[in-house]
């Protein structure tokens, strides 16, 4: 089953690297050989794109041995990695909107004619012989505006050919494809295969690390877990893996008493975002949002709470109506809303701890129309003190602050306003262990006292040890619904993953 | 499990055509392209334009100086549409070209007096250099400065103008003080086209066709379609920023020397204000704010459609303050029909791909 021949093409072990006291990548390693796809696996936060990010060229690892064919390497830069014969394609390529597919391939590196002219014609016709070569078709003249996330990966992995790159790394490049452009995508690869490139590929879709790649690599919590060739493995084996540990211990949950309905959700679309999406969040439930990055959860949310517009679907809280695209009268009716990218979106970073705090309930500070220092720190304290908001003086900016104690003061701003229902996006993104554990009891402690949340996590153990009750989303739709009891990696992964084609 | 995506044995046509190939011939497209274009839209404004104050007023084109002004009058603007277009094509842009004309058509004047006899081309050359020097500057600043182009230009259109104001204090330079054979490149003609109009319409096309064919031109593309990528890729984006800048300085300090021949008197003030008049020229002509698209032909249309609007107006009766008003819709027009435009590209594009 291992194709390929014995030298390995790209070689890593032992590599680490830290983001100030965050450890990203304990020990990660990675092979791959010519004429053979390797799997990457792990869950969100596992160091997967730590690792690739290194190999790429855009971080430096801390420490541990890097060869490429056998040469210890370092780069400092995306262009040394890329003259070195290493391509990655993201999850989402960046290209340029305005210029043509065909500019996208060969910017920088144009054919010249005479007089060191652009020779147009010989790079249509180049582009056009790359995409035929890949077997798709794609007009070389177009502008890369508006072509799909799996055209403009073609076009990386067009790019990548024409710099004859011998190692391709894939970051999650079939998040958001459809089946179709799934299937296209690995013909490709395996066509790259077979003309001896060293192929990596990142998935959480285990149906297709098992039908394209021949070896597959599993890390944990910034570790290198386990290589096996993929005929000596199995999907629960490989699960068992990536999760390793008992999540109870890790999430204390308080069991708590479920009343009456708080948020209910009935048939919300958006058009090409997410599709017929009900469900309902109850007095003292956390609801656990789950599925893979891109699926369509934080635009769900978004939608719930006004930011975004839906084309048609209903929204109530308590029984009331909430009209769609106004956030203020989601506030009114009882809705805290905490985004995912909290340094743009949750805080005004460069106000003070108070003034973020109060920020929300600010109407009900004003005497007069007027704000006063005293009020907002008389208002923010007991909240900021509850949270242990590690800060000397509510004066403090916030962005001098740790992401950690940033999102306790986020979180206690939209407690300040005394909320039914708190939508809560990637809890802990960036957070390290120790307030982790913090953000969980609180959220524990909130449901406790009767608060409805609503927690979109793509860190699976957090999901399963908050959540009275997970919502799987796959490619904008709902697939499963189930119980706490019922919930398991496997079974989420699986709903997380199962789009239509796959069940077919 | 069985494994569902195993393609292998499928064939390329089952493999989805998801961008269907182009099946026109060169010759379609080209015509195709060229009646889709924004530039040939606002040519066909321009004409209208024209055929009305025609109607009005046959002379406003059909006598000997209705033909020279309509070519004539635009020459500066185009020069400063071209470099401003060079400098918003890599999302900046270029607000100081207004005292950079005023300075450099002032030191046109100075070294006709200051130096007696000195060759006409000497003093084009001169005056290039110092616009070039005083846009390597913004670029410098720009480049390094890690500051929007729109602060540093706004500074330095107030630093140069300043400058300006101390060398020349009161003083004018006169028509008298420069020789007549500068002065009359004011008015020469060419087969009836003026020669300012000329010089113009060269730089235009070399700049048009810089853009097009060199790997520069169109790394300055790259660069303001999407600055992060264009790092990702490699290209020195520095480097082309500052170019873009210098290129624009210079395009400014020809435009210095065209207004000396042209207006043959030069104060402290030439020049002011201008600078907002070429950027609403590129904008009108299609070259979006944002960067990454458009082209110099279209923003030196717009640079011959705003000052032939603004010369036509008086003739049909619109009062001053009506012309000005024209002119601000006019650009939020442009604007409002590229966003309105692009939003429904996207959203067709979107909800193409949700029926797959």
């Amino acid at each position: 089953m291992t194709a390929g021949s014995d030298q390995a093409v790209l070689m890593l072990s032992d590599v680490s690297k830290s983001f100030g006291t965050v450890v990203a990548l304990r020990s990660g390693a990675l092979e791959a050989r010519a004429g053979s796809i390797h799997a990457l696996v792990g869950e969100n936060g596992a160091g997967k794109s730590t690792l690739v990010k290194i190999v790429a060229g855009v971080y430096r690892r801390d420490s541990g041995t890097f060869l490429l064919n056998g040469v210890p390497v370092d780069f400092g830069s995306t262009a040394e990695s890329k003259a070195a014969g290493v391509a990655v394609i993201y999850q989402e390529p960046t290209l340029f909107p305005d210029l043509s597919v065909t500019e996208n391939i060969f910017m920088g590196r144009q054919i010249l004619r005479r007089g060191r002219r652009i020779d147009n014609a010989a790079m249509y016709a180049e582009a056009d012989r790359l995409f035929r070569g890949l077997g798709v078709h794609i007009d070389p003249r177009r502008l890369a505006l508006g072509l799909s996330i799996a055209d403009q990966q073609i076009i990386e992995i067009a790019k990548a050919i024409s710099l004859d790159a011998k190692v391709l790394i894939m970051d999650e490049p079939t998040a958001a494809l459809s089946g179709v452009e799934v299937e296209r995508l690995f013909t490709v690869a395996r066509q790259l295969r077979d003309q001896g490139r060293a192929i990596v590929f990142i998935s959480h879709r285990f149906d297709e690390v098992f039908s394209l790649c021949d070896t597959v690599t599993v890390m944990r919590d910034g570790a290198c877990v386990d290589t096996r060739a993929i005929g000596e493995t199995t999907v629960p084996e490989i699960v068992n893996r990536m999760v390793g540990r008992e999540v109870q211990d890790l999430f204390p949950k308080q069991a708590t008493e479920v009343g009456e309905v708080v948020l209910e959700v009935e048939n919300l679309n958006a058009t090409g975002t997410f599709h017929d999406v009900s469900f309902t969040v109850r007095r003292g439930e956390i609801v656990g949002l789950a599925g893979l990055v891109g699926a369509g959860r934080s635009e769900i949310a978004r939608a719930v709470f006004g930011v975004d517009r839906y084309d048609s679907g209903s929204i109530r809280m308590k029984g009331a109506g909430i009209p769609p695209l106004n956030p203020r009268a989601a506030i009114k009716a009882g809705m805290a809303f905490i985004p995912e990218d909290r340094r743009k979106q949750g805080l005004v970073t460069e106000a003070s701890v108070a003034e973020n705090v109060a920020s929300v309930i600010r109407r009900n500070l004003t005497t007069a129309g007027l704000i006063t220092r005293a009020r907002e720190n008389r208002a923010a304290g007991p909240w900021a003190s509850r949270l242990e908001v590690k800060t000397n003086a509510l004066d403090m900016a916030a962005k001098t602050m740790s992401g950690g104690n940033q999102q306790k003061v986020v979180i206690a701003k939209w407690l300040a306003s005394e909320p039914d229902l708190l939508i809560i996006d990637e809890p802990t993104r960036g957070i390290d262990v120790g307030t982790k554990a913090e953000v969980h009891r609180l959220l524990s402690e909130l449901a406790g006292q009767g608060m409805a949340i609503l927690m979109i996590s793509s860190e699976l153990p957090e999901v399963l040890g908050m959540a009275d009750r997970v919502l799987v989303v796959c490619e904008g739709r709902l697939t499963a619904e189930m119980s706490r009891a019922e919930a398991t990696p496997e079974r989420v992964m699986h709903a997380a993953t199962a789009s239509q084609e796959v069940a077919r | 499990m069985t494994s569902p995506t195993d393609t292998t044995a499928h064939s390329h046509e089952e493999l989805a055509l998801l961008v269907e190939p182009s099946a026109m011939s060169d010759r379609e497209r080209l015509v195709k392209t060229v009646l889709r274009s924004r530039e040939l839209s606002i040519f066909i404004v321009l004409i209208l334009v024209i055929i009305g104050a025609t109607a009005k007023s046959p002379s406003f084109l059909f006598s000997a100086s209705g033909w020279r002004d309509l070519l004539l009058t635009p020459s500066m603007l185009i020069l400063l549409a071209v470099g401003q277009t060079v400098v918003i094509i890599t999302r900046n842009v270029d607000l100081s070209v207004g005292s950079v004309l005023g300075v450099t058509a002032y030191l046109t004047g100075r070294l006709f007096i200051d130096q007696p006899g000195i060759p006409v081309i000497a003093v084009f050359a001169v005056a290039v250099l110092a616009g070039a020097a005083l846009g390597l500057v913004n670029g410098l600043l720009v480049g390094f400065g890690k500051v929007p182009a729109l602060v540093i230009t706004l500074g330095t259109l107030y630093i140069y103008r300043g400058i300006l104001l101390t060398w020349a204090g009161s003083s004018l330079v006169s028509a008298s003080q420069m020789p007549a054979g500068f002065l009359g490149l004011g008015t020469r003609q060419i087969l009836t086209i003026p020669v300012l109009f000329l010089l113009a319409a060269v730089v235009v096309v070399a700049a048009g066709y810089f853009l097009q064919t060199a790997r520069t031109g169109r790394e300055l593309y790259a660069v303001g379609s999407d600055p992060d990528a264009a790092v990702l890729y490699g290209l020195p984006v520095r480097r082309r920023v500052i170019g873009a800048f210098v290129l624009s300085g210079a395009l400014a300090g020809l435009a210095g020397v065209v207004y000396a021949a042209r207006y043959g008197t030069v104060s402290s003030d030439a020049g002011t204000g201008i600078e907002l008049q070429a950027v609403a020229a590129a904008v009108i002509g299609g070259v979006a704010i944002f960067g990454g698209s458009g082209t110099v032909w279209g923003a030196a249309i717009g640079a011959v459609l705003l000052i032939t609007i603004n010369r036509a107006l008086p003739m049909v009766g619109i009062s001053d303050f009506w012309q000005q008003a024209l002119v601000g819709a006019l650009i939020i027009a442009a604007i409002v029909l590229d966003r309105v435009l692009s939003a429904r590209q996207a959203r067709k594009l979107i909800e193409a791909r949700d029926e797959v």
